[in-house]
């Protein structure tokens, strides 16, 4: 019963998302303000009933009902519950119920918080949204139902696959949907844009924080998803260039170039055909990230063709949403006027910069992703591009950017001063080569470029604390007067130094941890020492121990620094799902500052030994405290005064203009 | 990552087992810096049955193989460019993770630098363009205007 109140939740959806895309507009056509004024009521219904629907869903797994197939294929009774409740987006119905929840609670909170955007506007945005709520609902009817019965219910499930049974799983998938899902937003807004012919720099106040929101999620998200990986895999790899890793960088790049070019809009005016670009642009890749991952074409063009239904609907929602707004940006983006010159050593210059390095470096990835794809497709030849291809292409194209970037905030607006910046910068850029000279000197052998990556990831920190320093003047005024101006300053101007610092920490982990790291594989019987970096470990013996739907083999492990002193245990083990007949291997990991020890068995050999694999990772944990700091940044800049009351109304300077008498 | 996002987004379930140890204990081999010769190599190549994983971190019974083998072709004296080219006239291209520039390839290699050149090209020539236009003089004044002008200023002067 409950499932069938969910689906047909879902169809209700399905029916309010139809009216939702169609009145508003044509509301806007004939300028009724009812048919208009139906958007935002359509909207929260919409997604009451889409909330219904996973809510519906969610019950089902709780309380493991079997006779729902998608239940039983990804759950178990025995499951503690917080991975039952997970379990619900760990597979590919579940996922796509979770995007359309994502997706229309963004609609109502556009109606809900819309109240100071124009009626047509307004009505548009939520239309177009609708049009996208409508098509995946469609998607999920007919192609992926996960409301669909068993005839006779099964005893008990089949368990969800045991790498998907971990807290990650609980953060990871819908982070990274609400910021894949939050830039439709922009690109609902765009298409509205473009549909009325018109567009200011109100617009870009009006999409900046979804953006940046949508932002912040994807960031922590997609470094979630890395740490996860970090952890599970048992070799402490990061990142792969794998095209589902892709599939959710590329969106991230083209966003984070979003809102650079937004702020240009906002504060000058400038580059409005280009920021509606991007706008769309950078939805299409979430829309293409989805059906990458959800068409099966990556395993190979093969799969996608013996499987082909849910492949080829997503490929035609692709098709139409980005063919469409393309073409109706081809059609329409003439039409809006172009404003605010700047000259090309300036802050909207330096944007300017960030824009064309970043969307290089997605259209690197970009190309490098498709095309084994379209080169199979079309000759059936076979190729790889795998990380050593990325490595090649990204890099040189993501350091020129870090180095600009403390230049940026540094700058004036329409004319800066690059000599003056230069100055300001020169501490930055002094400590940045001793940085450079230290790292050579320590760490001989390494990578040639891992000095130059350390003393650039350096310059941004180091860049980002100058920017800081010079707005609230405190090297030259008394702290108390620096305080003050520190608390005065635009909460926005915080929010960029910390992203712009902790992308200088996620830069300096990733050279340190990759460049300097050391490694130790070995064949470790009890009472043997391997040694790493500054610590000894001995291997202690191997127990089992049970857990609630697992078997734990682990191995002890007490480490020591090299002088003597204990420092801890380490309990890395191989654990046994029987159920799946699966086993995972869960390293243990010792923090010391921000490095790791990071230690994993190998499988048990039959004379009772056991391979380990022991990693020395130097200053990893910045990569993910980089993104953290990220999203504080993102999150002090949500919260800027300009966001909370609204922008100061021009009230007063039109009644000093106003020609006397 | 790559497991966990295939799994979370590709949803393989039906793969039977999964250990993660790749390169094993006994396929090391003894000169150090051969091994980290061979490291860098599998580090480059591709596992033919793993989806987008080197020989290096793959636990397939083919990436064992080529680990060995790269390591045989190593001790037998081979240049880093001779396994590879010993490789690709086995297996072809598809070995490779980093594709070689030919015809095939021109595309993928060159769109990301011919992408930054046309960007840049593109904004030098509005720049330039722009800069035209704001050295245009601006028309001066015509003399109903000087007049209207100066009459304004008048009025603005006296209280």
């Amino acid at each position: 019963m409950i499932a069938e109140l969910g689906h047909y939740a879902l169809t209700l959806a399905l029916g309010l998302a139809l009216i939702q895309g169609t009145m508003p507009i044509v509301g806007t056509k004939t300028n009724d303000p009812v048919l208009m004024s139906m958007a935002a009521p359509t909207a929260l219904a919409q997604f009451a009933f889409v909330a219904m629907a996973f809510t519906a869903l969610a019950i089902c797994y709780v309380i493991s009902d079997f006779s729902v197939l998608n239940v039983f294929e990804n759950s178990n009774s025995q499951m503690p519950f917080i991975y039952r409740l997970t379990s619900i987006w760990g597979n590919h119905e579940g996922s796509m119920m979770l995007w359309v929840s994502i997706l229309t609670f963004f609609g109502a909170l556009v109606a809900v918080f819309g109240n100071n955007l124009p009626a047509v506007l307004k009505a548009n945005a939520l239309a177009v949204q609708a049009w996208i709520a409508a098509a995946f609902h469609l998607f999920i009817l007919t192609t992926s139902n996960p409301f669909v019965r068993i005839p006779q219910a099964p005893f008990e499930g089949q368990d969800l696959n045991p790498i998907l049974q971990d807290p990650g799983l609980a953060f990871h998938p819908p982070l990274l949907y609400l910021g894949y899902v939050g830039f439709s937003i922009a690109f609902s807004f765009a298409i509205a844009a473009l549909l009325e012919g018109r567009i200011d720099a109100a617009w870009a106040r009006w999409v900046r924080p979804w953006v940046l929101g949508a932002w912040m999620c994807l960031t922590v998200g997609i470094a979630g998803g890395s740490y996860w990986a970090y952890y599970t895999l048992g070799w402490g790899g990061f990142w792969f260039w794998d095209p589902v890793e892709n599939a959710s960088l590329m969106p991230w790049l083209a966003g984070t170039a979003l809102l650079h070019s937004a702020v240009v809009m906002e504060k000058r005016g400038a580059l409005k055909v280009w920021t509606i670009l991007l706008a769309i642009l950078t939805f299409s890749l979430s829309l293409i990230g989805t059906f990458l991952v959800r068409s099966g074409v990556l395993t190979s063009v093969h799969t996608f063709a013996t499987d082909p239904m849910r492949g080829v609907f997503i490929l035609a929602i692709l098709v139409v949403f980005i063919g469409g707004a393309l073409a109706l940006y081809g059609w329409r983006a003439p039409l809006l006027k172009q404003g605010g010159l700047f000259a090309p050593i300036s802050r909207e210059g330096a944007l300017v910069f960030n824009n064309l390095f970043l969307t290089t470096a997605c259209a690197s990835v970009f190309i490098g992703t498709l095309y084994p794809l379209a080169l199979e497709a079309l000759t059936g030849a076979k190729i790889s591009v795998g990380p050593p291809f990325f490595n090649a292409t990204f890099g040189p194209l993501f350091i020129p950017l870090m180095v600009v970037m403390p230049f940026g905030p540094l700058m004036g607006w329409k004319r800066g001063d690059l000599f003056g910046a230069a100055q300001r910068l020169l501490a930055a850029a002094i400590l940045a080569a001793l940085v450079m000279v230290a790292a050579l000197a320590i760490e001989q052998g390494g990578p040639v470029l891992a000095p130059l990556g350390a003393g650039v990831a350096v310059f941004v920190m180091a860049g980002a604390v100058t920017d800081i320093a010079e707005r609230t003047l405190v090297l030259r005024l008394p702290f108390r007067a620096a305080l003050r101006r520190a608390i005065g300053l635009p909460r926005s101007a915080w929010g960029t130094a910390f992203a712009h610092f902790g992308l200088g920490a996620t830069l300096l982990g990733i050279v340190a941890a990759t460049a300097w790291g050391s490694e130790r594989i070995a064949e470790m019987k009890v009472g043997d020492n391997l040694d790493i970096a500054h610590y000894r470990l001995t291997f202690d013996g191997l127990f089992s121990r049970q857990g609630p739907n697992y078997r734990d083999m682990v191995g002890r492990f007490i480490v020591h620094r090299l002088n003597g002193d204990l420092i801890g245990i380490m309990e890395p083990s191989r654990r046994s799902f029987p159920t799946r007949n699966m086993t995972t291997t869960e390293a243990a990991l010792m923090t010391r500052g921000v490095s790791q020890i990071y230690l994993s068995l190998g499988d048990p050999m039959p004379n009772g030994n056991v391979s380990v694999r022991l990693y020395f990772k130097p200053q990893v944990l910045l990569i993910w405290l980089g993104a953290a700091i990220m999203f504080a940044g993102g999150a002090l800049s949500l919260s800027d005064r300009r966001l909370r009351v609204g922008a100061p109304q021009p009230a007063k300077s039109k009644a000093a203009l106003r020609p006397a008498g | 990552m790559r497991r966990v996002f295939l799994l979370v987004f590709a949803l393989l379930l039906s793969a039977p087992a999964f250990s993660w140890a790749a390169v094993q204990p006994d396929e090391m081999l003894q000169d150090q810096v051969l091994e980290a010769r061979a490291r860098a190599l599998s580090q480059q190549l591709r596992c033919m049955v793993c989806q987008n994983e080197s020989i290096d971190e793959s636990d397939a019974p083919l990436a064992h193989d080529l680990r060995v083998l790269v390591r045989e072709r190593l001790k037998a004296g081979d240049s880093d460019a001779q396994v590879l080219d010993f490789l690709v006239a086995r297996y072809g291209e598809f070995v490779l993770l980093k594709p070689r520039l030919s015809w095939r390839t021109a595309i993928l290699w060159g769109l990301p630098p011919g992408l930054l050149f046309c960007g840049i090209t593109v904004l030098v020539v509005a720049a330039t363009r722009r800069r035209v236009r704001v050295q245009e003089p601006v028309a001066s004044l015509t003399s109903a205007e000087q007049a209207r002008l100066k009459k304004i200023l008048a009025d603005s002067r006296s209280p």
